[in-house]
């Protein structure tokens, strides 16, 4: 017999009452390696198994106190989940007396007269069966182990994804949507943010892939799309930064299809971009609905330089429904295997109550097609009803904790010039300058909508000598926009525009003044145009911009040659009763 | 009727083998067992104690078996198979031949190990 046939030295255990057949076995054992502890009866038996654990257990069926079979079950029952391989030694030679003792929880038997190489072989057959149990089990806790780690982990990724996607704007009123808890594990992303001018930005998004991968990729959507558009960045701003970061980050093959909705309810317009999507729509409260269809490549596929982010605006009116979803909608199935599909889902739409959120609607219907609820895991939908106000600037402002921190006293010039007019908004960076006073960060929607006029008129009417008056009914818009393009490309070299900011801290508040000047000719301006000027007269040189500021400013004056405005902005904090206690209140 | 040798000498040296410095020690374990078990066998008949004539005659097979005698191991079989099966009397009759067996491997042991 060779030594790769030797089983490895056991602990064994065996019973027997009769001295001469234990005596044998016992030295045969022995001889082939093994350690040995022999008892007299299954009593003696099942205490000697439990103070030396051996590895097997070798028992004669007949005898005194606890018979083998008895034996056996005990030792099984204090082996627990081990795998202790009980063998019978019998003498007994009819069939069903064999068969007994493996019904009653034997592995096998051992007929004597005892037979050294088969009782040599039949150990090796049980040590290695031992042993893959031991495998086994250690395996299966391993397993069971990582899978307790792998969710507790995902629970802390999730605590840590919400602090991250937090300050969204998803619980206004008019916004309905439905998400799995653990949507963000599904590859699923639903963001809605304020912009600082008022509207929003809304994402809705779905990564190639589930668990880590997708998730890992969520954090720097949520990041960006969450700071950039309260920063004040435009929709193709944040879609292009967010495409750039997923394709440096991500590997290939992992994407992120999503559609990327600008609402602004004072111009009533909605801009949209979807990139893989199913389509998103606008449900009219006429019963008409368009849709916004997937137009580009999912966000994360091509190179900044061939990504486009223009997006298709829309005119929409109080009461219109827009609605926006994964494709987990549309491959929701059903127990015969269908899958829900365009089809059912343009029905539903057409059967909408109106008094009922198209995602609500939605997710019943699903929820009723698939008979599984389970099955909406999957679904990720919202619907925003575009209301008369603006949903956001309604809501109350947070108050700041420290409204006298940051810079009180400052000054700054910022003056872009040739054709970097053409390619940069200056106005995210303008608003982050303002917004280091921290008492003005409740300002910062009016601080915001006052640049960005500004900015415009200076850029679209200064520089560019665009009149507003092109503006009038749809194909003037086109035409001012396709002119806009037009004569950015052509900006010289000595043109600019010049912002000065200044802000001084004033009793329970500041003020802050920003001058904005272009190299433009200016415009004719009444030299005292008066609290407001009127309808007529301010479309014909600055859109609706001026009265805006006006309404939002303390004070708006523009010089002789009008191409230089100032706008003074007063501000008083939001009592947090900071002010008090800390002794401030001169 | 039985042409089973009374002591089965292959197996009777790979035990030697086996046992090495414990063979003795076997041998007169065997032996000392055996006449005990005789004694039980007797006691069991004459209280009329079928079980306990079955399970002694079962425990003497199994070691006879193992010690090479193989024509006892057969007489065991048969007293065990009548105790079972409640035939007294045949149990009357194998009991002496077994007894009468056992004698002659007794014998034939203890020359084997006074060689």
């Amino acid at each position: 017999m060779t030594d790769s046939a030797n089983p490895r030295q056991l602990r064994l255990l065996i019973a027997d009452d009769s001295n001469t057949d234990r005596l044998i076995l016992q030295a045969i054992l022995t001889r082939q390696g093994h350690e040995v502890q022999a008892a007299v009866d299954g009593e003696a038996a099942v205490n000697l198994y439990e103070s030396w654990q051996p590895d097997m257990v070798l028992l004669d069926v007949m005898m005194p106190r606890l018979d083998g079979v008895e034996a056996a079950r005990r030792i099984k029952e204090l082996a627990g989940e081990r795998l202790v391989p009980v063998i019978f030694l019998t003498s007994l030679s009819d069939s069903g007396a064999l068969a007994q003792c493996l019904e009653s929880g034997g592995d096998d038997f051992l007929p004597k007269p005892y037979n050294p190489v088969i009782i040599r072989a039949k150990l090796g057959a049980f040590d290695r069966m031992r042993r893959m149990h031991e495998t086994l089990t250690r395996q299966r806790d391993l397993i069971r182990e990582r899978n307790e780690q792998l969710l507790s982990e995902q629970v802390t990724a999730r605590r840590v994804f919400d602090n991250i996607a937090h300050t969204g704007c998803l619980d206004v009123a008019d916004i309905r949507y439905h998400a799995s808890p653990l949507s963000v594990f599904n590859g699923d992303i639903l963001f809605a943010c304020p912009r600082p001018a008022g509207g929003m930005h809304l994402l809705v998004g779905d990564f190639t892939g589930h668990g880590l991968p997708a998730a890992i990729g969520a954090l720097p959507v949520a990041e960006i799309f969450y700071g950039m558009t309260s920063k004040g960045f435009s929709g193709p701003d944040v879609l292009r930064e967010l495409n750039q970061k997923l394709v440096r980050i991500l590997p290939t093959g992992i994407f992120c299809c999503a559609c990327f909705v600008e609402v602004d309810f004072r111009d009533r317009r909605v801009r949209a971009w979807n990139g893989g999507l199913p389509d998103g729509f606008i449900l009219r409260v006429d019963g008409s609905r368009d849709t916004l269809p997937s137009t580009g490549l999912p966000l994360g596929v091509l190179a900044p330089e061939r990504f486009a982010a223009s997006m298709s605006e829309y005119v929409v009116r109080p009461g219109d429904q827009l609605l926006l979803m994964t494709d987990g909608v549309l491959e929701a199935g059903n127990a015969g295997g269908d899958w829900f599909g365009e089809q059912r889902l343009a029905r539903v739409l057409d059967e909408c109550p109106a008094d009922t959120s198209p995602a609500d609607f939605l997710v019943e219907q699903v929820q009723a097609f698939s008979g599984r609820s389970e099955d909406t895991d999957d679904l990720t939908i919202l619907a925003l009803k575009i209301s008369a106000d603006d949903p956001v600037a309604s809501r109350p402002p947070k108050a700041s904790h420290s409204a006298l921190t940051g810079p009180a006293s400052w000054s700054c010039r910022y003056q872009l010039d040739g054709e970097t007019l053409a390619g940069f908004n200056p106005l995210p960076l303008l608003l982050h300058v303002c917004m280091a006073v921290a008492g003005l960060r409740q300002h910062s929607g009016p601080v915001y909508t006052i640049l960005s006029e500004l900015y415009n008129n200076a850029l679209e009417h200064g520089i560019l000598q665009l009149s507003s008056l092109w503006k009038d009914g749809a194909e003037g818009f086109n035409r001012y926009y396709a002119e806009r393009q037009a004569r950015l490309k052509q900006v010289g070299s000595d043109q600019y525009i010049r912002f000065d900011l200044e802000h001084r801290m004033r009793a329970s508040g500041g003020r802050l003044i920003i001058r904005c000047q272009d190299s433009g000719k200016g415009f004719k301006v009444d030299r005292n145009p008066g609290p407001v000027l009127s309808v007529g007269s301010e479309r014909a040189f600055a859109g609706r911009g001026i009265p805006l500021i006006q309404q939002l400013s303390s004070d708006l004056t523009y010089n002789k040659e009008g191409n230089c405005a100032e706008v003074v902005y007063d501000w008083k904090s939001v009592d947090t009763g900071f002010e008090e206690r800390a002794g401030f209140s001169d | 009727m039985n042409d089973k040798p009374h002591l089965d000498e292959e197996a009777l040296a790979e035990l030697r083998d086996v046992m090495e410095d414990e063979f003795d020690i076997l041998i007169q374990t065997y032996i000392t067992d055996s006449s005990e078990r005789i004694k039980a066998l007797h006691q069991a008949l004459s209280g009329n104690d079928q079980d306990s004539f079955a399970k002694t005659a079962h425990s003497f097979k199994g070691s006879s078996i193992n010690i090479g005698a193989s024509r006892l191991g057969d007489l065991c079989l048969s007293a065990e198979k009548a105790g079972r099966e409640g035939r007294l009397d045949d149990a009357r009759q194998v009991l002496p031949e077994l007894e009468a067996e056992f004698v002659t491997v007794r014998r034939m042991m203890e020359e084997s190990l006074h060689v």
